[in-house]
């Protein structure tokens, strides 16, 4: 994966940088000694990783102004970090670049249960903030794999989504309001406490920006009140085809399972090993959930275990207590852990239409074959987001080289059949070259005028999302005349 | 009237067009001061392209009527989400007088972003819109999300265009993740509630966890109705009718009203916000966070006032010429001037002011989508 050269006059200026930062920051704010700026070389996209020049970790927004406004000046590129769980190398610094760490930023600012929502510091980990409101019967609706350590800051900057949200949505539809500083310092307010903002959605324009457009220091979240209870059921069926339509078939009936998950043989099998989760000998595996009071989940399942049996599963089990619904979690919880046990993988993020799920998955069978790499799939069914994970060899030459040239492949079939590069982890540096595969020119130079308007010197975190040679001009010298 | 029959036409139309346009689907959202230049209509941009149900998925040219779309969705007994409201009455746009046909479009729908009260359930408009297709102020032809309900590829300039009302592209095409039709609904009601005392009542029910899919309290009368919404399978339904009738009987004494049609029509007139069609007076939008709703109302003093979105979205007829954002010291959110009385031109602004970092962006925007500014021109200025 290509990076730009680093700027070399501002790699030769880092004393005069380091000493400006630490002016604002004080000294225990600033990590520029070459072994301490190695934490911060990479994200979870643990293959490519580069030392920054330092990095900084601000404690409120006007010191993030302070910092933006010097590096501005100073003309010097900022990567901002969430809790660097990004799967797409969105955090991936260059050695000309201060990392800017939201993560002493986790204060719970406000919370308001008349209104239904809370706001917070932007480096505060997701799963902390349904922590803040749970014991009064709410929680905050996105779910994603990593809730436990991945901050909101990089939630907002990918549209975070989860297993959930089928019902109830990505970050998007769950962000009420960010305080936003722009690259040249200026510190502003979009959106709040209530439903909608006047003017243009810029709210919705920032969330999934991938930290280009601004730093967002702090969010106002929508939380919800806890269903009174939820179960999940397990299906195993004898092929994925049949599980995809069965997939389509419940949503057809009008039920609204909270989660839809599927996990092929590859995935069953190895998280079985590893988590004991009891799970059928079969091709494919479907766990359902829903949620409500026993009577109402009752019903729905009533609906669900019915269309399932026109299907001849092989196996069929609802969980009876909470212990064999965390049984029943657990395997899939636990899948990308059991897979990585096997060896190196590479989990890609792209979604399709539903029904094209049994072609898709038939496809990337043959060119997992073609390659000669394993690809096990364990994904979101409800809403499309697939999760091939690709078996690679770190240590063996040229295994890392096929793994991507395979998941490109399998990327470009997602784009084919209608769907898109990525549902949740966002383009990074990942898929930062495939866009021309999703886009043409005139849609990609439009959405580069954006940031144009947000940034325009091209300074925060630059060299993600579009295509490096679409980028270079405005890189080398700020935007191109529109 | 210029009316191009494919994307490729509309986009020649921009591209050679010499002064400003107006842009029309409908003309049914059409409200303040009319529009300068030739009228740029989506009519003929008309039908569904692609639907799926066991995908939740419909795409549909934007000039399709959106009753169309509502139909083509009931067939499999699918709904849109956001329930979106029809503003003819309220707006007198029933008669194709601005320029458009007099019926509501999809793309008129999302350039509006127009949503009912299902939003504090389902969500805006915005929320449902999963891909577009436009015609920027260039002529270019744009696409952006798709027709699946995840996707973080590139910017997200679907929300964007939602709301924009033309002004930074003509919609073509518009995507939206549908849901299932519901088998059952209900309606909580009670009589003479002050404003403050509906809101609390309000806050309850969506504090609980039994999907209230409605909030509203209707003061437009002499005696005010709140109402509350359940809607799903019938059992659930009945069982969560219980459940709130007796955690909100502290609070308010509540009637059922389980007939389908009769719920339909409540539900349709605040979505539509009938109480207000025939007041005299300036009409004004306001957005504010729900238990601020009814500090505003008692500063709006004794005026007709409808309150949806749990007390968070108010409507008020207000005596003509009075500036409403004054009275929003302290209450942060925004209004917005829909009609004034007599028709009379405005004495304000009709949208919001932004703050001044925000609106130099959204400037700034405009200037990209449209660089010789002949979208919609005047409009959300």
């Amino acid at each position: 994966m290509e990076m730009p050269v680093p700027n070399a006059a501002v790699v030769a200026k880092k004393g005069r940088i380091v000493g400006l930062l630490e002016r604002v920051l004080g000294a225990d704010g600033v990590i520029s000694d070459l072994a301490e700026t190695r934490a911060y070389e990479c994200d979870a996209l643990t293959a490519y990783r580069c030392p920054p020049l330092a990095a900084v970790l601000p404690r409120t927004t006007e010191e993030v102004a302070a910092v933006l406004r010097i590096c501005h000046a100073e003309g010097v590129p900022v990567v901002p970090r969430g809790a660097g769980t990004s799967l797409a190398g969105g955090a991936l610094p260059t050695a000309d670049s201060v990392i800017l760490g939201v993560a002493r930023m986790n204060d719970v600012l406000e919370t308001n249960y008349d209104d239904r929502y809370i706001r917070v510091q932007t480096g505060r980990t997701n799963l902390s903030v349904t922590g803040a409101v749970e014991e009064d019967g709410f929680f905050y609706a996105p779910d994603p794999s990593s809730q436990l350590a991945c901050a909101i800051a990089g939630n907002i900057a990918m549209n975070s989504g989860g297993a959930h949200c089928l019902k109830y949505g990505v970050t998007t539809n769950n962000l009420l309001g960010v305080k936003l500083v722009l690259m040249d310092g200026t510190i502003t307010e979009i959106g709040g406490a209530h439903l909608d903002a006047p003017g243009y959605d810029l709210l919705g324009l920032i969330c999934g920006s991938e930290g280009q457009l601004g730093i967002v220091t702090e969010a106002t979240l929508r939380i919800l009140p806890k269903p009174e209870g939820a179960r999940p059921v397990l299906m195993g069926f004898d092929s994925s085809e049949v599980a995809g339509a069965c997939v389509a078939d419940i949503i057809k009936a009008g039920v609204l399972p909270v989660a839809i998950e599927f996990m092929d043989r590859l995935c069953i099998e190895t998280s079985d090993n590893f988590a004991n989760a009891g799970y059928p000998d079969c091709e494919a595996l479907l766990i359902v959930e829903v949620e409500g009071s026993d009577a109402e989940i009752d019903e729905q399942l009533g609906v669900i275990l019915q269309i399932a049996r026109k299907h001849n599963p092989v196996e069929l089990r609802e969980s009876s207590s909470p212990e064999e619904s965390a049984k029943i979690w657990l395997g899939r919880k636990s899948a990308f852990g059991a897979i990585g046990q096997l060896n190196d993988y590479m989990c890609l993020d792209g979604t399709i239409p539903v029904s094209s799920l049994p072609f898709v998955l038939r496809r990337i069978g043959e060119l997992s074959k073609e390659h000669g790499l394993d690809v096990g799939n364990v994904f979101h069914a409800g809403d499309g987001n697939m999760h091939p994970l690709i078996l690679f060899d770190a240590n063996k030459p040229g295994d890392l080289e096929t793994c991507e040239a395979l998941g490109a492949e399998i990327l470009k079939l997602c784009v084919e059949v209608g769907g898109c590069l990525t549902g949740e982890h966002g383009v990074g540096i990942e898929k930062r070259d495939l866009m021309t595969a999703q886009f043409g020119p005139e849609d990609l130079e439009l959405q580069m005028r954006v940031k144009d308007v947000f940034d325009p010197t091209w300074l925060l975190n630059p060299a993600k999302v579009f295509p490096l040679e679409a980028t270079a001009t405005r890189r080398a010298g700020g935007p191109k005349a529109a | 009237m210029i009316t191009p029959q494919s994307e490729a036409e509309l986009a020649e139309a921009v591209r050679s067009a010499s002064g400003p346009l107006r842009v029309v689907g409908g003309g049914t959202r059409t409200f303040g001061e009319p529009a300068l230049g030739d009228a740029l209509s989506t009519a003929g941009l008309n039908g569904v392209s692609l639907y799926e149900p066991g995908a939740l998925t419909i795409v549909a040219q934007a000039g399709t009527p959106l009753a169309e779309i509502e139909a083509t969705l009931a067939a499999e007994n699918q709904r849109l989400p956001f329930e979106p409201p029809d503003m003819r009455a309220l707006l007198g746009t029933d008669d194709a007088a601005a320029g458009g046909t007099g019926l509501s479009t999809i793309g008129g729908a999302v350039a509006a972003n127009a949503s009912g009260p299902r939003r504090i359930q389902a969500g805006a408009c915005r929320d449902s819109l999963i891909g577009v297709r436009f015609v920027d102020g260039s002529g270019d032809i744009i696409k952006n999300g798709g027709r699946v309900m995840k996707n973080v590829t590139g910017y997200d300039l679907v929300k964007l265009m939602a709301g924009s009302r033309g002004t930074l592209g003509v919609l073509t095409e518009v995507a939206f993740k549908v849901l299932p039709n519901v088998a059952a609904q209900a309606t909580l009601s009670a009589r003479g509630l002050s404003d403050e005392q509906a809101v609390a009542v309000l806050s309850k029910a969506l504090s609980s966890p039994f999907e209230v899919t409605g909030a509203a309290h209707d003061a437009t009368g002499s005696e005010t109705v709140t109402l509350i919404r359940l809607e799903g399978f019938a059992d659930s339904v009945a069982y969560r009718v219980t459940q709130l009738t007796n955690l909100l009987e502290p609070l308010a004494d509540l009637t059922v009203d389980r007939d389908p049609e009769s719920a339909a029509a409540t539900w349709r007139a605040i979505r539509d916000v009938r109480p207000l069609a025939d007041q005299a007076g300036d009409l004004w939008r306001v957005s504010v966070k729900p238990s601020n709703g009814p500090v505003l109302g008692a500063r709006l003093g004794n005026v007709p006032k409808l309150y949806d979105w749990g007390g968070g979205l108010i409507w008020a007829a207000l005596p003509k010429g009075t500036d409403l954002r004054a009275l929003m010291q302290g209450l942060p959110g925004h209004a917005t001037l829909i009609k004034t009385a007599d028709g009379a031109p405005a004495e304000t602004q009709r949208f919001h002011p932004e703050p001044a970092p925000l609106a130099r962006l959204s400037d700034g925007l405009r200037q990209k989508f449209d660089p010789r500014g002949i979208l919609n021109p005047g409009l959300l200025a």
